[in-house]
């Protein structure tokens, strides 16, 4: 798992990267009441804003971790958004990237380095 | 900003895993490790143990003994019956300004030779210049600095007071009354700001973080912060002062008329005779031309304080602007207050809300939102 330093985890599986806020950053919001995922088939540039999350506390965005498209999210998170509290790494997914070339994810923090970056 | 100040029980709160954050110039918990949702929730349905310290408690003596002078001095700041108030009751009041808005709300209680009143943290050096400056030939003002303030609130409230004395049982909503709790003299109103079933007491500091210890080894009670008693309030339909009323908004336009006796009314034996009377009461007779309504929106995204509120999907001005807006635990879903033009106020009025640049549509609808649960 990659992590990057807006707090969300990278993990490629069948050569799609999955994306979703790490618990660290689900405690520091709280209680989350609303998600707004994108579309699917989405095509976006890294830093751009493409997940609202509103908590108890205040609405936040997610932004793309990589230029890529967007090919699949996590739309159950509409009607439970809880998840993300409950399961950030699991079924708090967000949404799936598909980007040209993986190694792109060789330059973000690994574990230990974000542990490290959460101090 | 000066430095913020603590109240008696802060080092509970730190105990408990209390996340501290400034609030009306305190240190007050906005959490506990339980989180706001469950918090909120655990208010709802069984007991919540809150401290309101940051309060104001000031103490209204009439100089000439007599209880009605100092109620009758009283009604020149409020537009509220106290003279009729019994002993041993309390009633919502609010302070007005010569222009017709609300320098603060407040709760005063009949005490038998004096009045009780409480006054929000953040109004309450205000409200005792206020009340100097206007009160005191008649009264005298004892600023309480020396007692704390906690709500007990939810179903088990009575129950978990009742265990310590069981005369909280007889109290009905709204009751004011000197109780012993712990071999100390506590000031017990059967009240709060949750909807909830509860009790405010007044407690000596001394004893302060005695009375919530043993309140909170009781089971079912549990340390609700600040986060969880603003989504309580705002499902209840209360209005925080600051947020959804203030010196710009008059009680009519902030539908808190209902606080308004018909004997300080236009044809009543004590009709005006407040600050802003002319504008409240001609306000009172025809309407104002904006008025404080609850909104659902029809999707799950809050509509938070700031959002600008139309009449229509696309163009148009805006009609009104939100004043509270957070998610209901109790509701399930996004709620909010706030203010409308009086042609777009009325119960099921489809409205927009923009949030992020889009106009979400939203629903008038009566508060509470979730029925209130005092014991009439």
């Amino acid at each position: 798992m990659k992590y990057t330093e807006e707090h969300e985890w990278l993990r490629v599986e069948d050569d799609l990267v999955v994306v979703g806020i790490t618990a660290h950053a689900s405690e520091q919001l709280g209680d989350i009441v609303f998600v707004e995922v994108p579309e699917a088939d989405t095509t976006v540039s890294k830093d751009d804003e493409v997940v609202v999350i509103e908590s108890v506390k205040a609405a936040s965005d997610i932004l793309a971790p990589l230029d890529g498209e967007i090919v699949e999210v996590n739309a159950t998170l509409e009607d439970n958004p809880g998840q993300v509290n409950e399961d950030p790494t699991g079924n708090g997914w967000m949404f799936k990237l598909k980007v040209e070339d993986l190694s792109v994810l060789d330059e973000l923090m690994d574990e230990a380095a974000y542990n490290k970056f959460i101090g | 900003m000066g430095e913020l100040k603590r109240t008696v029980l802060f080092d509970l709160h730190v105990g408990l895993g209390g996340k501290m954050v400034p609030f009306a110039g305190y240190e007050m918990p906005v959490q506990y490790p339980m989180g706001v949702m469950k918090e909120h929730l655990h208010c709802r349905d069984a007991a919540g143990l809150f401290d309101v310290s940051h309060m104001g408690q000031v103490i209204l003596r009439p100089k000439s003994g007599d209880l009605a002078d100092a109620a009758t001095a009283l009604e020149r700041l409020v537009p509220v019956s106290i003279l009729a108030l019994a002993e041993g009751r309390q009633r919502y009041a609010i302070f007005t300004n010569e222009s017709g808005g609300i320098l603060d709300d407040l709760m005063v209680a009949n005490r038998g030779d004096h009045l009780f009143l409480v006054v929000n943290a953040a109004c309450k050096d205000a409200d005792i210049a206020h009340m100097r400056a206007h009160l005191s030939d008649d009264c005298e003002i004892e600023v309480i600095t020396d007692r704390s303030l906690v709500a007990l609130q939810g179903p088990g409230a009575e129950g978990a007071l009742a265990s310590l004395n069981p005369a909280a049982v007889d109290m009905r909503f709204m009751d004011s009354t000197a109780m012993d709790l712990l071999g100390v003299q506590c000031w017990v109103s059967r009240s709060g700001y949750t909807g909830e079933d509860g009790y405010e007491i007044s407690v000596p500091d001394a004893q302060a973080v005695a009375l919530c210890e043993a309140l909170l080894a009781i089971s079912g009670v549990e340390a609700i912060g600040l986060g969880a008693r603003d989504s309580l309030r705002l499902e209840a339909g209360l209005c925080l002062y600051g947020n959804d009323i203030d010196t710009t908004t008059s009680p009519v336009e902030g539908a808190i008329e209902w606080a308004i006796q018909k004997v300080r009314r236009t044809g009543g034996a004590r009709a005006g005779g407040f600050p802003g009377a002319d504008r409240i009461l001609e306000e009172l007779e025809n309407g104002a031309s904006r008025r404080r309504v609850g909104i659902l929106p029809d999707g799950r995204a809050p509509m938070r304080q700031g959002t600008v509120l139309f009449a229509t999907a696309e163009g148009g001005a805006a009609i009104g602007t939100v004043t509270s807006g957070a998610f209901g635990p109790s509701i399930g879903g996004p709620m909010s207050m706030g203010y409308v033009a009086i042609e777009h106020a009325a119960d099921g009025t489809q409205i927009y809300g923009e949030v992020r640049g889009k106009r979400m549509p939203a629903t008038l609808a009566p508060m509470p939102f979730r029925p209130s649960t005092y014991k009439r």
